[in-house]
């Protein structure tokens, strides 16, 4: 029933301890979340909005700080292992005025690699993906699934141990987003990567993780952390059958117990 | 092709029509010509007096050019400045608004009091009237860059000259020809202002501004005309300069200048 990948579990590579965040407005966003994420795990944070997942993300990269607990990634500060991970934003974020080689270059180019292995690099990236007919295109040439594919290549390219994903396929078409769903599944089998993956689609979280935590809103705390009922390997077939649908089913109900219990208190404190 | 034609011939039939009917004016009304010269009696004027209007033309474009380029020098070195340190962007910006609130035609002798008639007083009215489009737009364009891009070059570890020269510098590159296209227009409009106050160190010899008056002054409205005729092409030339290198740096990427579209 569960995955090969979470047996081989050792280390927690993502810890939060009692983690809370304020922001300078006063609201909470998180209230007091631990969790593990272990190594090779392909971790789901699901919720409805304003449950603080992305702000979960952002502490975890160490874009933003916790007013209370602690993270740590890989034993250090997320500031420290910043080099270890790669974040996938929801936009694609590219920039405008460089070629789909130079931002998928970008990250290396921050980091002072030699020109040589950067270019080498850049093009086995470009090759993996499927990418290289576009190389020198300018991101405004290019539609909405082929820059979010030139995004995930810009995060892979300097090999990250751990990718962190804040819906990085919300804005697209469902046909793009399955395709990319699968191809980043094929990559993480490959690459065993530590993954920590933001979205409010219950079927993306089935198909993709190993594990789901679904968090509460008002003030985000965790509600249920579950272990997703789906064999390995998946592929596109898998969509279709009898135990996705029911996987999607329980993690819906789930979901959904998350969101009646808000409305209740919303009305209580109407 | 044939479109393109036509398009042309559409342009000069516009400007046929308005040329014949001041020439028509004129004739009708038997205006003497220091009221109201003909089209032809203008254009006769630019042919024969080429050498003084050329003179001043070349002076006027020095002047223009000279405080257009400091503008855009200093506007953007402002600009980083106001880019890095945030507390002093919110204490100094107010007064870069000044630059353009103040009436220049009022502070021009002033400028000349200080810095003397001819050339620098000019360059330095053009200037102080550029200098305000350059430092807001480019300013703007620098602070406005999207907080994920700044999070992706954090995620990378990238210092701050980084931030600057590789997302902040090109991401306001836009902004910036926008407000070159803006003090560009206005150069010309500024250098003339300054010559019709400083007017010239030698009688006689000047920019247009100062030709203007002087040829106001002897009624020479002909000349007059192909005084203003000058200044309005030499404006529209620097505008045109100002958009090919907007043109030249952003057409390959940027959304203002999209020609090709995604396939």
């Amino acid at each position: 029933m569960s995955s090969g990948i979470e047996q081989q579990a050792i280390a927690p590579e993502v810890l939060l301890d009692g983690v809370s965040k304020q922001f300078r407005s006063g609201a909470l966003a998180l209230q007091n979340v631990s969790a593990r994420v272990e190594k090779g795990e392909f971790v789901t944070l699901l919720g409805p909005s304003g449950c603080g997942k992305s702000t979960l993300l952002r502490l975890v990269a160490g874009l933003t700080r916790a007013t209370g607990g602690s993270v740590s990634v890989n034993g250090t500060t997320p500031v420290n292992a910043r080099a270890q991970m790669s974040f996938i934003f929801q936009d694609a974020t590219l920039l405008p005025w460089r070629t789909v080689e130079r931002n998928v270059g970008l990250g290396l180019e921050l980091e002072r690699s030699d020109k040589a292995v950067r270019r080498e690099k850049v093009a086995q990236m470009l090759e993996l993906v499927g990418l290289t007919q576009v190389a020198e295109r300018y991101p405004r040439q290019l539609s909405g699934g082929m820059k979010m594919r030139v995004s995930i290549a810009r995060a892979l390219v300097s090999r990250p141990k751990i990718l962190l994903l804040d819906e990085p396929f919300a804005a697209l078409d469902e046909m793009s987003r399955d395709r990319l769903n699968e191809e980043l599944l094929r990559l993480y089998l490959e690459h065993q990567w530590t993954v920590m993956f933001v979205t409010h689609s219950v079927a993306e979280a089935v198909f993709l993780s190993t594990r789901v935590v679904i968090l509460a809103p008002h003030p985000g705390r965790v509600a249920h952390v579950e272990a997703v009922r789906l064999p390995w390997p998946r592929n596109a077939g898998t969509r279709l059958t009898v135990e996705y649908e029911e996987e999607v089913a329980r993690i819906s109900r789930l979901l959904r117990g998350v969101r009646v219990s808000e409305g209740a208190t919303e009305g209580v404190q109407a | 092709m044939s479109r393109y034609l036509w398009m042309t011939l559409k342009n000069v039939i516009v400007l046929s029509v308005l040329l014949l009917g001041w020439q028509l004016l004129v004739l009708v009304l038997h205006l003497p010509p220091y009221m109201l010269p003909g089209p032809v009696a203008a254009g006769t004027s630019v042919v024969t007096r080429f050498n003084d209007l050329s003179k001043s033309l070349l002076i006027t474009t020095e002047a223009a050019a000279m405080g257009l380029i400091a503008s855009v020098v200093v506007g953007v070195l402002v600009a980083l400045v106001f880019a890095q340190w945030r507390g002093l962007r919110k204490l100094l910006f107010p007064y870069t608004i000044l630059l353009q609130t103040v009436p220049i035609v009022a502070i021009a002798p002033l400028i000349i009091m200080w810095a003397g008639a001819g050339l620098y007083s000019i360059a330095l009215i053009t200037f102080i009237i550029c200098l305000a489009p350059i430092i807001a737009n480019t300013t703007q364009g620098l602070i406005s860059v999207e907080e994920n891009l700044i999070h992706l070059f954090l995620m990378h570890n990238a210092s701050p000259m980084q931030v600057l020269f590789k997302l902040r510098m090109p991401h306001a590159l836009p902004n910036l020809f926008v407000g070159i296209r803006i003090s560009a227009g206005i150069a010309v409009i500024g250098a003339i202002v300054g010559e019709l106050f400083a007017g010239s160190n030698r009688v006689g010899e000047g920019g247009l501004g100062y030709a203007i008056t002087y040829a106001n002054s002897q009624l020479e409205t002909d000349y007059l005309f192909a005084l203003v005729f000058a200044a309005t092409v030499l404006g529209f030339v620097f505008f045109f300069i100002g958009m090919f290198l907007e043109w030249y740096f952003l057409h390959n990427w940027h959304e203002s200048s999209r020609s090709d579209i995604a396939d």
